[in-house]
């Protein structure tokens, strides 16, 4: 079949709204952008596990404890299925994480910001996972079936996640005047960087256009924004918080938030890697890439080990 | 050797459970994040949680046993160094990778054994817990032994490591096996474990996967002791210095 049929074919798909598997013909820079994405969302489960990880150990109770080792486990787990995921266009998992290491692949730049207080593991679960699940769940639509597939699972794990922060935030809020100091404190650092999860505005999105034709993208990053903003600002009201936005009010006539510019200067800036933590994940990272590798030599020597006493075994026999 | 604050021998008892799992927990889970390899960053923060809420079982028959209001967390976040009843192996630090292999594997070696006993504890709470964890227990001493295995015939240098870890942490073997009045009075009143009963079967274990995985069984006899009766090391300072900040530093609230 010639380039140009299988392209059409191809179109046809999308258009049908069939999804695209791994064996079959798709044009070469759908494949790179599915990888660049698939890939940048599993960095961003595994590099945001470390703010979370950050509390672990001082959870300020055996409840808490317990339900944030294992939400941060389940981040574990997202990385884990969406690696597998990207490997399925043929790129290697040692590769993602290569590009990682070096610094050339991007992760979610909201996790480049700092776990302060405990009221910031509210406000990750509440207003970040809450961002994530606006841009996720059209994804569980998207045109690659195993990135379709492993949107569905991650988008059920993500919204009990959603949740617990909310509950977090909600105890935090009736507490003491320390506690609701905090929760208030939380906030208002995780609002703004919690907007830019969407990325740039629609105008300025080098990506979004091809990616929406391809219906890898079904949702513009605008539309996502205000949708989260929609949904956030009634549940800050009911627990009694306030978004930091003065220009933040009700649009009778688009039925929705009016809310005031980001600070574009400072997102682009975390993007480049000027962001609080930037330089501190990424040496977590590669502190327990270099302090592992002895343990994945030794894995790799004694699979080898085994594999030729197995063979010998059957020689023998 | 003596403890500031002596409990009822069935509380000391309860809260030597309670704290080892507690304490062990803790450690594992500061690898939460930072792994040598994906998958086993998730294993080990299972292994973890399994300990965490094994602990919350004992912490919670603990707070019951103390009265007052006492609470999980009360039990857990308000007790000082010399109140705490874990063995001094489990407050070891996580060192590299081997140290908490090793560390893991003479814990689960011990409490493998031992809960298998105490299912058949008179106390029918104790027999409970140990019922309820012993599935994990399994698992977790089957993912420690493999793992020796594995890195003590894996490279020269794995091998090193390993060889290293066990070393420096055999000594703190001997405390779990080894019976004092109040392990004595238990079992006894047929609460408690018999641990003279399942040492053979704990040094056995251990001596077949050392030597399955080239690994020494080290010379020096000697076994450091104390932390069961409240006597630690210095690492379990900063354990509860990160463990129970919030509690210390927000006295009375509720999270």
């Amino acid at each position: 079949m010639s380039e140009s049929s299988m392209l059409e074919k191809f179109e046809d798909k999308i258009k049908r709204e069939v999804k695209i598997e791994p064996r079959e013909w798709m044009p070469d820079a759908y494949r790179k952008t599915l990888v660049r994405q698939i890939s940048q969302h599993a960095h961003s489960e595994i590099v945001g596990m470390l703010p979370e990880a950050n509390w672990i150990t001082r959870a300020p109770s055996m409840r808490r404890k317990v339900a944030l080792l294992a939400k941060v486990q389940d981040e574990a787990g997202h990385g884990l299925y969406l690696y597998s995921a990207a490997e399925t266009l043929g790129t290697s998992r040692k590769e993602m994480v290569d590009d990682l290491l070096s610094g050339k692949a991007k992760y979610s730049s909201i996790f480049n910001y700092p776990t302060i207080t405990w009221a910031d593991i509210g406000a990750i679960g509440w207003l970040v996972d809450g961002a994530a699940i606006m841009n996720q769940v059209p994804l569980c639509r998207t045109s690659y079936g195993p990135y379709a597939r492993a949107m569905v699972r991650i988008c059920k794990e993500e919204s009990f996640h959603q949740r617990q922060g909310y509950e977090i935030m909600l105890t935090l809020a009736q507490g003491s005047e320390e506690q609701k100091a905090m929760a208030q404190d939380a906030l208002d650092r995780w609002w703004w960087p919690s907007l830019m999860m969407f990325g740039p505005s629609d105008k300025d999105s080098k990506h979004s256009a091809q990616s929406m034709a391809w219906k890898i993208k079904r949702k513009s990053n605008d539309e996502l924004r205000q949708n989260f903003v929609d949904a956030t600002v009634p549940q800050a009201r009911l627990i009694g918080l306030t978004i930091p936005d003065p220009d933040l009010k009700w649009n009778e006539e688009r039925g929705s938030y009016d809310f005031g510019e980001i600070d574009w200067e400072e997102f682009w800036n975390v993007v480049k890697g000027n962001g609080p933590c930037n330089k501190q994940r990424l040496d977590a990272r590669n502190k327990a890439h270099e302090e592992g590798r002895w343990v994945r030599e030794a894995a790799l020597a004694f699979a080898e080990k085994q594999a030729k006493r197995k063979s010998e075994k059957e020689q023998v026999a | 050797m003596r403890a500031y604050t002596s409990y009822e021998p069935l509380t000391e008892y309860v809260l030597r459970c309670a704290d080892n799992t507690l304490v062990l927990g803790h450690r594992i889970s500061e690898w939460c994040g930072h792994g040598p390899i994906l998958e086993q960053d998730i294993a080990l923060t299972n292994m973890a949680l399994d300990l965490l809420g094994q602990s919350r079982m004992y912490l919670k028959y603990a707070a019951e046993l103390l009265g007052h209001e006492e609470t999980e967390d009360s039990v857990a976040f308000l007790r000082d160094a010399m109140q705490f009843r874990n063995s001094l192996l489990v407050e070891q630090p996580n060192g590299d990778f081997a140290h908490t292999i090793v560390r893991s594997l003479i814990f689960d070696s011990f409490h493998y054994f031992f809960s298998e006993q105490l299912i058949r504890s008179k106390d029918q709470q104790l027999a409970d817990i140990a019922a309820k964890s012993l599935k994990e227990i399994t698992y977790h001493r089957k993912f420690s032994s493999e793992w020796s295995i594995r890195l003590g015939d894996g490279t020269e240098e794995s091998n090193r490591r390993m060889q290293t870890a066990i070393d420096d942490l055999w000594r703190y073997k001997g405390e779990l096996l080894t019976p004092d009045e109040i392990d004595n009075e238990m079992k006894e009143k047929g609460i408690g474990v018999d641990l003279n009963l399942i040492a053979p079967s704990v040094d056995n274990y251990l001596s077949q996967v050392l030597s399955r995985a080239n690994l020494q069984l080290p010379q020096d006899e000697f076994m450091q002791k104390g932390g069961k009766q409240g006597l630690h090391s210095e690492h379990l300072g900063y354990i509860l210095a990160e463990l129970q900040f919030m509690q210390r530093a927000y006295p009375g609230l509720n999270w």
